[in-house]
């Protein structure tokens, strides 16, 4: 099934100007067909990117991609994330370096509490930067005090995983994932899918409070509306499976009103 | 041998005595098919509850009564007046009495072409070798001792064969009369459905006897659904109260193609009604349902088999029983998935309504599973009438008996709404009708 | 209130090594030839300074024995057992043993740490002769001074066969009769071990007793025998654990546990079986062919079993409940694990007779490697068991494409007033849910261990605190290897 996943040496952080996420000429095909034909991007800390696209461009390939998921074999190009080859790691070595993908359709865990389940990735992600492992107790009191911060409810934390979850509540374990395990990058999909108008705010709210210098975000979505609550410093166009056209927020907007008419033919 | 042996000698000698006069005698390789059966038989001996595959039927009457081999006479025998369970729908008729096709009562119509239905002795007089690839090599007699009986002794049956890419327009009707001879008789009717590339078609089999007497309907059926067929394969057991009716259906089902099988069985001392399926194409699909009301001192046993052997395939089986009197109900499911039978689909469910203090039911639903992409569940429950719900109808007015009633048929329904075509659901509906107002009228403590 | 598993551990050290002692000096002189005879079996009696009725009922056994074949119908192979090419009365190999953990296999040394098990309990565990440390003699003292203060009796069986006669002679076979099925006949015949318990009237047991308070946790007897009777309202809870796994050849163990539960009575019968499953070949590992049944032979009384049965070559286990008395309850919690070449046919039977009985059963089976596990279970309802109800979930997990789960429930229902459902599913270890666990950083083995935990959450449950933190690692153990 996998690989046994490579022992790399934990990396420090480096504070330089560099990007932390270059995508260079990627190409990924998925059950045989290419659906990224070169696409490129850069990412700083500090900067949250909106990629937007019609159905089937590739957005979320793009994020099973970076985070390693099988099935989704890059032929071409690559992937450095601070600098470092990003395509050789394992999925839960992405993870403990720091990259956190936020799913479309977050899975179900039947039996397993969402608590243990968040407590056994940290101290995953923990002991692979070497440092120790927090104790039940000490644990409890990180997620509480981001549920708190979140307003997020600690009955989630005793649930099994995303079991009998509604559409919002799902949302929202994934920005709660996110806060308690502190990405530098994070990959959010479709986070907007399947939410009211009011789940989207509360989850937009918990992402914003996210923002920092420090990190950077990938925000991916079909709809502007998203991104009325995350608001990008740069959006770009993903179609045919590369990327047709980037600007400033106001892009979204354009888009908005005149849809994707004109980069079907692109794809075409 | 875990089977009774004693049982087995008179069908052997019956074999022996009769086997010149089978019908295809002198074509080689159905004389040789039918001595290894007979061998085959003789070596399993009558099945017991020894046997895991027969833990809960016994064959007491094959213990007991002397069954002899229908003769002339019997296949003449007057029929009377025969129900049919679809009426005008019924496009093509063929009537066996005693187990042998009887012209005089058919009405098989015209077919399209590259479509053709007639008997077993006609298509073994006409051209046997047309037949030789499928008969008795879809069924496989690996510890199937009354099939093995069968394939020995097969005596007459239908043999329905639609080319590629042919639909039947109407459902054929296949009426089997048994019980109207004056001692007991065994007859081993053996029937082939082929079904080519693409070929659609509905088969009605309704099975009834005349009066009490015993008689042993033993009755075998090969089925072969080619790529992208669909078969509809419906049957109606409704034998005389002294019959001791076997099924044995066997079936190989290709890529993209479909095997439906329904079966509602209200008659018979004891049935069984043995299915194996095995779906050999990517893609295909079986569904498999049952019915059945007994009462009295009544045996129903509905074994299934469904073999996927291959990538994404799939099989969907409904069997609900309702016991009243001492009657006893039985099913066994399985579900086997092989090595490469990765992405099956399967699910199975078997549950069964309990009417009297006596009655019993045995259930046991198998999965056997050696891939690890599947999705396979069975389940099955047991229980009485919903007093809640029973008291609920009341307190609206309805008398208890049609309370109950109503009940029951809500209770069966899941089994019923797929039946196509509308008259044999009608048909259907009103042998629920009768059978319930048998039981309203105080017989159902036997 | 129960005592710290410290204490028990310690307990546990103390009443061993005086057990191995004694029994070490004492079976040393005469071990008994190979074979099974009939004089084999008077031997032992003799022994175990047995009366003449034990005896008798030993030859009874024996007899019967003779006549009888190996049950077949169990999905599970291995070749014909040579009943005359074994010891049924012989030393412990303790002179054998190793000396210091030096000379212990290093792969053993990683599960017993994996486990969390410490340094001292290691060495017992993997036979090191040890000091005893006679450190706490008073802790001894108080847990067997607790238990008689309320009238528990709580000792090997051989030794209440001498001390309590009428209430052994009583109850012992009156579950599994002597000629219930050969491997329990077997048993019948040659047991030498095993341990007995009376709760008396109206007592709830001050503590959870436990294989490990008591003597033999290191070379068990192959044929244990263990009996258990709740007086009326009663209640016990009784952990059996193997909880370390052993080497061994094929070995054949086959013990029988009965449970006698009076009116109002409970006993909750906790398993955690990890006896050594043989090497990822299959070669070795332990014959687990064990009989254990419970009568509620009381009105309201209740007998559950719970099982994580990870170990052993081969497992033939279904502890069953007989629901005798009106409204008892059986309860049969199972998680069985099989890697590489394990082999089990486990299950329960729940054979309703009483009226308003219910039983309940919650079966989590996983496979992986070239395994092959099947669940067998039983719902019997008499034509007396008006108002029964059964409910029975059976789930199985493949982990793998070259294992097999299998699933064969018998449902005999001759009682219309009675409910019984069934359900079972079949699914494989879910990709999806694998991606999910590593992308949020969890390595692949521990996302399978933590996916596999989930799934077995329920019986998890039943378990009491310290044996469930145990079977939860000793999932991810077991299930070592089985991805990647």
């Amino acid at each position: 099934m996998t690989r046994k996943p490579q022992k790399t040496k934990p990396t420090k952080v480096k504070m330089s100007k560099k990007a932390l996420l270059e995508i260079k000429a990627l190409h990924v095909t998925v059950d045989g067909k290419e659906i990224l034909k070169g696409m490129d991007l850069v990412l700083n800390r500090g900067e949250v990117h909106a990629i937007m696209g019609p159905n089937g461009s590739g957005k979320s390939t793009l994020a099973y991609a970076m985070a390693g998921r099988g099935g989704y074999e890059v032929t071409k190009g690559r992937i450095l994330y601070g600098g470092r080859n990003l395509l050789r790691m394992e999925p839960e070595e992405r993870a403990a370096e720091g990259l956190f993908l936020a799913f479309q359709y977050p899975v179900e865990i039947p039996g397993v509490a969402n608590t243990t389940f968040l407590k056994e990735a940290f101290n995953a992600i923990r002991k692979h930067r070497g440092e120790g492992e927090l104790d039940a107790m000490q644990f409890l009191k990180l997620v509480r005090q981001k549920t708190k911060e979140l307003g997020i409810s600690d009955d989630m934390l005793r649930r099994p995983v995303n079991v009998g979850f509604s559409g919002g509540e799902k949302k929202r374990n994934e920005v709660l994932q996110m806060a308690v395990l502190n990405p530098d990058l994070a990959v959010l999909d479709e986070t907007d899918s399947g939410l009211d108008i009011d789940a989207l705010k509360v989850v937009a709210e918990g992402v914003n409070a996210l923002r920092s210098p420090e990190r950077a975000m990938l925000v991916i979505t079909h709809y502007q509306r998203l991104l009325d609550y995350i608001v990008p410093d740069r959006v770009h166009v993903l179609a045919g499976g590369r990327i047709a056209r980037s600007g400033g927020k106001e892009l979204a907007r354009e888009l908005e009103e005149k849809g994707y008419a004109e980069f079907a033919e692109a794809a075409a | 041998m875990a089977g009774n042996s004693i049982a087995v000698r008179p069908f052997v000698e019956q074999f022996a005595a009769l086997k010149a006069g089978l019908p295809g005698t002198g074509v080689p390789w159905l004389g040789d098919l039918r001595e290894a059966a007979i061998e085959r038989f003789g070596d399993l001996g009558v099945p017991t509850p020894r046997l895991e595959a027969w833990k809960y039927t016994r064959l007491r009457p094959l213990e007991k009564t002397a069954y002899r081999a229908v003769g002339e006479a019997d296949a003449a025998a007057d029929a009377g007046r025969l129900p049919s369970v679809l009426g005008a729908a019924a496009g093509h008729r063929l009537v066996f009495v005693n187990g042998r096709l009887r012209p005089d009562l058919s009405t098989p119509g015209a077919l399209p072409d590259g479509a053709r239905i007639e008997s077993l002795r006609d298509a073994l007089a006409s051209d046997p070798g047309a037949l030789e690839a499928q008969l008795g090599r879809i069924g496989v007699l690996d510890g199937q001792p009354m099939l093995a009986l069968n394939t020995a002794m097969m005596d007459d049956g239908y043999v329905l064969r639609v080319g590629p890419g042919v639909a039947l327009p109407a459902p054929v009707e296949i009426v089997f009369l048994g019980g109207t001879a004056d001692e007991p008789v065994a007859c081993h009717t053996r029937n082939l459905i082929l079904l080519d590339e693409g070929s659609r078609a509905t088969v009605v089999e309704h099975h009834l006897g005349a009066g009490k007497g015993a008689y042993f309907a033993n009755g075998a059926t090969e089925i072969s659904v080619a790529g992208a067929a669909h078969l509809t394969h419906h049957k109606v057991q409704a034998e005389g109260s002294g019959a001791l009716h076997l099924a044995t259906v066997h079936a190989e089902v290709g890529a993209d193609a479909t095997y439906e099988g329904f079966c509602f069985a209200t008659g018979a001392r004891l049935s069984r009604y043995e299915v194996g399926v095995r779906l050999v194409g990517s893609g295909a699909n079986c569904s498999l349902t049952g019915a059945y009301m007994m009462r009295g001192d009544q045996h129903c046993d509905n074994t299934t088999v469904v073999e996927h052997t291959v990538p994404d395939t799939s099989c969907r089986e409904v069997f609900k029983g309702v016991l009243d009197g001492k009657a006893r109900g039985v099913f066994q499911g399985r579900i086997v998935v092989r090595e490469d039978a990765q992405r099956t689909d399967g699910n199975q469910t078997c549950k069964t309504l309990l009417l009297s203090d006596r009655a019993e039911i045995d259930a046991k639903p198998e999965l056997e599973i050696y891939a690890d992409d599947v999705k396979c569940s069975h389940g099955a429950t047991v229980g009485a009438i919903d007093e809640d719900a029973l008291f609920y109808l009341r307190s609206r007015g309805i008398p208890e008996a049609a309370a109950r009633g109503l009940l029951v048929r809500s209770f069966l329904a899941e089994t019923l709404h797929d039946v196509k075509p509308e008259p044999l659901a009608e048909a259907l509906e009103e042998m629920i009708a009768a059978w319930l107002s048998q039981a309203a009228n105080g017989e159902q403590h036997e | 209130m129960a005592v710290t598993a410290e204490t028990a551990k310690t307990v546990n050290k103390l009443a061993e090594q005086k057990y191995k002692y004694g029994f070490v000096t004492d079976i040393e002189a005469d071990t008994a030839p190979k074979g099974l005879s009939e004089d084999i079996v008077r031997f032992i009696s003799n022994k175990k300074e047995e009366p003449e009725w034990l005896l008798d009922w030993r030859l009874e056994a024996y007899r019967h024995w003779l006549t009888m074949a190996e049950p077949k119908w169990a999905k599970v192979r291995f070749p014909e057992i040579d009943y005359d090419d074994a010891y049924y009365y012989s030393a412990p190999k303790a002179a054998d043993g190793p000396k210091s953990l030096d000379e212990v296999d290093p792969e053993l040394l990683r599960t017993y740490q994996k486990l969390g098990i410490p340094l001292l309990e290691q060495e017992r565990l993997a036979g090191v002769a040890v000091d005893a440390v006679f450190d706490s003699v008073s802790v001894a003292t108080t847990f067997k001074k607790k238990l008689e203060e309320v009238g528990v009796i709580f000792c090997p069986i051989s030794e209440a066969v001498r001390e309590h006669p009428e209430l052994v002679r009583k109850y012992m076979g009156s579950v599994v009769p002597y000629s219930d099925n050969k491997h329990a006949t077997l048993n019948s015949a040659v047991f030498t071990d095993g341990s007995f318990v009376y709760i008396p009237p109206g007592v709830r047991c001050p503590m959870e007793l436990s294989t490990y308070f008591r003597i033999n946790a290191e070379n068990t007897g192959q044929f244990e025998r263990t009996l258990i009777i709740a007086d009326e309202g009663a209640y016990v809870s009784y952990l059996e654990g193997c909880t370390a796994p052993m080497r061994d050849e094929n070995q054949l163990h086959a013990a029988v546990v009965e449970l006698v539960a009076l009116d109002g009575a409970e006993i909750k019968y906790s398993t955690v079986q990890n006896w050594y499953p043989g090497d990822a070949e299959g070669r070795g590992g332990i014959y687990n062919f064990v009989t254990k049944r419970g009568l509620c032979r009381g009105r309201d009384s209740k007998i559950s079993w719970t099982q994580v049965e990870t170990g052993s070559a081969i497992t033939w286990k279904y502890p069953s409940c007989i629901l005798e008395g009106d409204g008892s309850v059986g309860e049969f919690y199972s998680i069985a694990i099989t890697n590489n070449r394990q082999q089990a046919d486990t299950g329960t039977k729940m054979i309703h007779i009483g009226k308003n009985t219910r039983s309940r059963i919650i079966s989590k089976g996983i496979s992986a490697g070239r395994a092959e596990q099947t669940y067998r279970g039983l719902v019997k309802v008499l034509p007396t068991a008006k108002g029964a109800r059964n409910h029975t979930q059976c789930d199985s997990l493949l982990i793998g494409d070259e294992c097999g789960a299998h699933t064969v429930p018998y449902i005999e229902n001759k009682n219309m007033h009675s409910v019984v459902e069934h359900e079972a599913t079949t699914s494989k270890i879910s990709e999806d849910q694998l991606f999910y666990c590593r992308q949020r950083g969890i390595p692949a083995e521990d996302a399978v261990a933590l996916v596999v935990n989930g799934f077995c959450r329920e019986v998890l449950q039943q378990l009491p605190m310290e044996f469930a933190v145990e079977a939860q690692k000793l999932v991810g153990i077991s299930l070592e290897g089985s991805v990647g």
